[in-house]
């Protein structure tokens, strides 16, 4: 009964959806008012009876229907209760629902939230978000229904991957899809401006709040899923540059070069072309990763082409959004004004060159993940890993993070590069000594690390100079330096963290590359091991029960000169339903410095394979993007875009913070 | 387990491999200098079996054969690029994850260094197009002018205010 409420609401979601992707939008054309507000309610409607869709399959799950096809292949009586509701979007079909789910979602919120939009861009862009949904319900209904019965209802389910019973798992996939499905809601913007045919710095007031907060999901998305592969995987790895993360990586890109064209084209009236562009994109670019990923073209070309009806289905998706937006914008933007005139050496130009520099990464990463299935498909084999990566996409990079600084420090319309070099000499001066220390200190390790390090402390203190000189601490009578901090934007402060943000990933990355220390070793009980000044003993093996799965814990007592300073227990798990195992490492965080150790196979003569990693800063990689969404937050929190605010005066600022 | 795995919950592809280490302590050379750039040349290589996984990192048993094979002909004295050319010549260009530059990959590599350049003309040009467009905005604008549009402000204002 609840499988086919919930397979029913799915149905019913569509319909909404088809209503909502045509009444609206004949109502902005004909200005009808009350045809036009269908659009709110169809959306806020959409909401409810997506949830009860999703609601319904989590309670399939939750309840061990095993009548229930996806409930029975990836679930299992046993299994802890947050695992049998991670276990919902653990899966194709249930993930695609998740996804729809998350659309509808935002389409509510535009519904909601959207009261100080004009009435008939915000029916065009509710009704773009709608043709949105009716394609991704379709897909569902038609090629992946996850509320399939079975004829014979089993007694037992065959259990979720094992890999995936972990709390990561509760966090990755929604926080990634916010930010994927995020970025729809400026594509419906771009969508309805082009076909509505006038944008103004009010769109990109409009549109700014909702791609920070799809930006901001994103990035933790990202930084969640990498962490997780870093302490699941058993061999301390964060970034492999596979196809996978590649796809969340490229929105990711073309989503930061969307959020600073949109500052430009609200405050300056100017790229308004390409932030339209960018919108389109960025969501293609999402909706690519899902086909990518999806569709299995990835894992071989072979393969897709041998079960081709999801992939073809999202294929034809893909080719109908992205070739219809590009279409509609080839026809569409030479009617668009171009306005705000700026020098080159401004923060506009700093903007542009951010832009340029993103979307030319972006485009390096999508072309070495396409470039194999394209060869493939010519019967060239070939692979693209990180080597290729570190060499191309790294030094793009490197040149972006140089000129971060810069950007805030340039005046609009007209900046003066020198005063602004002036203004960073204490950031270089930083950032030479830390290059200069990183040299001298250094032992081994790639000759590029200390300028890796320098360019991390030179971002850093870039953000932290903006700051300094924004409230003229250095200069002016602390009162009011303290007074000016009060009413600096939030904005000022987001651009701050996030950009610090991006400094402090990168010292770990560096850190952590170059400097980590490795031992690989079989171990028997009572042997002492000698890492990073840590001492490491092997005390032996205990067999334990957990709920679904049988472990073997190994005990390792570590100490430094002589204190014991904690102890270890990294496992070996094996899922008997699905004969598989896993490893699970055992972490010990000392500053943001850890010690990794992961377990290998027992030997004949009764040693144990292990590897202890010391992974120097390690932590920073993920601190950084918290940084970063952090300050995303902040600026979200800002008055000023905050949505449905209007313009407060500017005197009213300093008021405003004693709140 | 595989290397996709940070965004298995995307790709929630079923991974059946048994967890097992990548580098065993059994394959470690005695000689730490030929050991080290046997790793070195590890993470070049990829496990073919496996979802773009270096041979470094993976568990595969045919990740382990390599791992062998590489240290094999590093203990029989090739050079690094040698073991390169006799993986290549023995699997193909799959096996590198640096792919080779050449004429089926010269897109690939020629790509993102032909954007940045073409991405920078074209706005370099733009901007002097622009500056020669401002310039002649603002010659148009000469003390005469400046003068008739005061003027004409002027007439327009009605009397009242």
């Amino acid at each position: 009964m609840i499988a086919e409420s919930g397979h029913y609401a799915l149905v019913l979601a569509l319909a909404l959806a088809l209503i909502q992707s045509t009444v609206p939008m004949l109502g902005a054309a004909q200005r009808d008012v009350a045809l036009m507000n269908v659009g709110r309610s169809a959306a806020l409607a959409q909401l409810v009876f997506a949830g009860l869709s999703f609601i319904a399959l989590i309670t399939l799950h939750v309840s061990s229907d095993f009548s229930v096809a996806n409930v029975f292949e990836n679930s299992h009586s046993m299994k802890p209760l947050l695992y049998k509701i991670t276990g919902v979007w653990g899966n194709h079909e249930g993930s695609m629902l998740l996804w729809v789910s998350i659309l509808a979602l935002f389409g509510a919120m535009v519904a909601a939230f959207g009261n100080n939009l004009p009435l008939s861009l915000r029916a065009r862009v509710l009704s773009v978000q709608a043709w949105v949904a009716s394609a991704f319900y379709l897909f569902i209904l038609t090629t992946s229904n996850p509320f399939a019965r079975l004829a014979t209802p089993p007694i037992e389910g065959r259990d979720l991957n094992p890999v995936l019973q972990d709390i990561g798992l509760a966090v990755h996939p929604p926080m990634l899809y916010l930010g994927y499905v995020g970025f729809s809601i400026s594509f419906s913007f771009a969508i309805a401006a082009l076909i509505e045919g006038r944008i103004d710095a009010a769109w990109a007031r409009w549109v700014r709040p909702w791609t920070l907060m799809a930006w901001i999901f994103l990035t933790l998305g990202i930084a969640m899923g990498s962490y997780w592969a870093y302490y699941e995987l058993g061999w301390g790895g964060w970034w492999f540059w596979d196809p996978v993360e590649n796809a969340s990586l490229m929105p990711w890109l073309a989503g930061t070069a969307l959020l600073h064209s949109a500052v430009v084209m609200e405050k300056r009236n100017a790229l308004k072309v390409w932030t339209i562009l960018l919108s389109i994109l960025t969501f293609s670019l999402s909706l690519l990763g899902t086909f990518l990923v999806r569709s299995g073209v990835i894992t071989s070309v072979h393969a897709f082409a041998s079960d081709p009806t999801r992939g073809v289905f999202i294929l034809g998706i893909l080719v109908l959004f992205i070739g219809g937006s590009l279409t509609l914008f080839a026809g569409r933007a030479t009617a668009l004004k171009q306005g705000g005139l700026f020098a080159p050496i401004s923060r506009e130009g700093a903007l542009v060159l951010n832009n340029l520099l993103l979307t030319v990464s972006c485009a390096t990463v999508l072309f070495g993940t396409l470039y194999p299935v394209i060869m493939e498909a010519l019967d060239f084999k070939l692979s693209v890993g990180a080597p290729f990566y570190n060499l191309t996409f790294g030094p793009l990079f490197a040149l972006l993070l140089l000129m971060v600084p810069f950007g805030p420090m340039l005046a609009w319309k007209r900046g003066d590069l020198v005063a602004a070099m002036q203004r960073l000499l204490a950031a270089g001066v930083a950032s030479l000594a830390a290059i200069a220390i990183a040299w001298a200190w250094a032992r081994g390790g790639s000759a590029l690390a200390p300028l890796g390090i320098g360019l991390g402390v030179f971002v850093i203190t870039g953000a932290i100079v903006d700051l300094v000189e924004r409230t003229g601490i250095a200069r002016v009578p602390f009162r009011t330096a303290l007074h000016r901090t009060r009413g600096l934007p939030r904005s000022v402060w987001g651009t701050a963290f996030a950009h610090a943000g991006l400094g402090i990933a990168l010292l770990g990355i560096v850190c952590e590359t170059t400097w980590n220390s490795e031992l690989i070793s079989t171990l028997r009980p009572g042997d002492v091991r000698n890492l990073a000044g840590y001492q490491i003993k092997f005390d032996g093996m205990t067999q334990r029960q957990g709920p679904n799965f049988a472990e073997v814990v190994s005990t390792f007592v570590i100490s430094e000169d002589g204190k014991q300073l904690s102890v270890m227990t990294p496992s070996k798990r094996s899922f008997a339903t699905r004969g598989m195992s896993t490893t699970e490492a055992a972490l010990m965080t000392r500053g943001v410095s850890q010690l990794y150790v992961s377990l290998g196979d027992t030997t004949a003569d009764g040693g144990l394979a292990v590897r202890i990693y010391h992974k120097p800063l390690v932590l920073l990689i993920w601190f950084g993007p918290v940084l970063m969404a952090f300050g995303g937050l902040l600026s979200l929190s800002d008055r000023r875009l905050r949505v449905g605010a209007p313009q407060p005066a500017r005197g009213l600022r300093g008021l405003q913070a004693a709140e | 387990m595989r290397r996709s795995l940070s965004s298995v919950a995307l790709a929630l592809l079923l991974l059946s491999s048994p967890a097992a280490h990548a580098v065993q302590p059994d394959e470690i050379m005695s000689d730490p200098g030929k050991e080290s750039r046997a790793r070195d040349l590890s993470r070049e290589l990829r496990c073919m079996v496996c979802q773009n996984q270096s041979i470094d990192d993976s568990d595969a048993p045919l990740a382990r054969d390599l791992r062998l094979l590489v240290r094999e002909r590093l203990a029989a004295g090739d050079s690094d690029n040698q073991v390169l050319d006799f993986l290549v010549a023995r699997y193909g260009q799959f096996v590198l994850l640096k792919p080779r530059f050449e004429r089926q990959t010269l897109l690939l590599w020629l790509l993102p260094p032909v954007l940045l350049l073409g991405g920078g003309l074209a706005l370099w040009l733009q901007v002097r197009r622009r500056s020669q467009r401002g310039t002649e905005v603002t010659l148009k604008l000469t003390p005469e002018e400046e003068a008739r549009i005061a003027a004409l402000i002027a007439a327009e204002k009605p009397p009242a205010a």
